[in-house]
């Protein structure tokens, strides 16, 4: 299994990411911005967290104009697997690859804590080792987090079961950090192959550094 | 030429930055105030002479990249 972790200018969890599917067994490559072509052998590719181009204009904006993204398109719509956390999902609604936008966290605060996610659907390569309504807890890091899509897109993917996760308390009742539309913290494309998250699953590989449910999450890409 | 462009969270899209600057107005006593959008505004300098040119090509950088028409509207001014 290889994994590719794309490397914008400002990127800053690239190793983080690399460090994590190393743990579970991939080989993993960093791939540059500017490089136009996805290599043919990836199984999976990252766009990993951090602040592309230091978040000019709008996070996520500038770094969708990078050669890799036309790549990084041609690649999932031929049904290559794309994960994109924080900064990349970012990026990845930018880019079109997946629907809705990331504003400005309601509050307007920088939000750096850890926060319990629920799963909603595990019907999907990356949660499928989660139960439906499973409590995971994983660290959030962002300034515009505050997912939003219009009302008939939000059914679309209630419909397609495209919403993936959803910021809660620990017992599972709704919590919203940052104003998301339905307190939605994670989401997928429509087929089922492009996958896009706040929360940072890399950031929770370890009990000791206070969770590791992020292993499940990510090992559902292992031999998927 | 000179083209100035404003960006601008969609009506119905809720502007976070607006109501806390229109907060922040109200609570130092400008009683006046009804309501705060806060946008962004981009001057783009042009080697174009043809306005109706000019105005088209910035559309599409508005388009493409100056704002997110999934949550911003955005305006155009064109400059001589």
């Amino acid at each position: 299994m290889k994994v590719g972790i794309i490397q914008f200018p400002g990127t800053n969890c690239e190793y983080d990411t690399q460090h994590a599917f190393a743990v579970l067994g991939c080989e993993t490559q960093i791939l540059w911005h500017k490089e136009e072509s996805i290599p043919s052998d990836m199984d999976l590719v990252v766009a990993a967290g951090g602040f592309s181009y230091g978040d000019y204009l709008r996070s996520g904006a500038i770094a969708k104009m990078s050669p890799i993204m036309k790549a990084l398109k041609i690649y999932a719509d031929n049904g290559g697997k794309v994960l994109g956390i924080c900064n990349g999902f970012q990026v990845l609604t930018e880019t079109g690859l997946l629907p809705g936008a990331l504003k400005r966290n309601e509050g307007l605060h920088f939000i750096s804590r850890h926060h319990h996610l629920k799963v909603i659907s595990n019907d999907n390569d990356f949660l499928r080792h989660c139960r439906v309504d499973e409590i995971v807890n994983i660290p959030i890091a962002h300034h515009d987090g505050n997912f939003y899509i219009d009302a008939s897109g939000l059914s679309e993917l209630y419909a397609n079961n495209q919403v993936l996760l959803k910021y809660t308390d620990g017992s599972g009742n709704i919590d919203n950090p940052n104003g998301s539309v339905d307190s939605i913290a994670g989401i997928c494309n429509k087929s089922k192959n492009v996958f896009g998250l706040m929360p940072h699953p890399e950031r929770a590989m370890e009990a000791l550094l206070g969770s590791k449910d992020g292993k499940q999450m990510l090992e559902g890409f292992i031999n998927a | 030429m000179k083209a100035i462009v404003n960006v601008f969270l969609k009506n119905g899209v809720l502007d976070s930055q607006g109501k806390a600057v229109q907060h922040a107005l109200s609570g130092h006593g400008f009683d006046s105030v009804k309501d705060v959008r806060v946008g962004k505004q981009i001057i783009i300098e042009m080697n174009e002479s043809d306005a109706t040119l000019a105005k088209e090509k910035v559309a599409h950088m508005c388009e493409e990249l100056l704002a997110n028409t999934v949550i911003e509207d955005y305006e155009i001014e064109i400059q001589a």
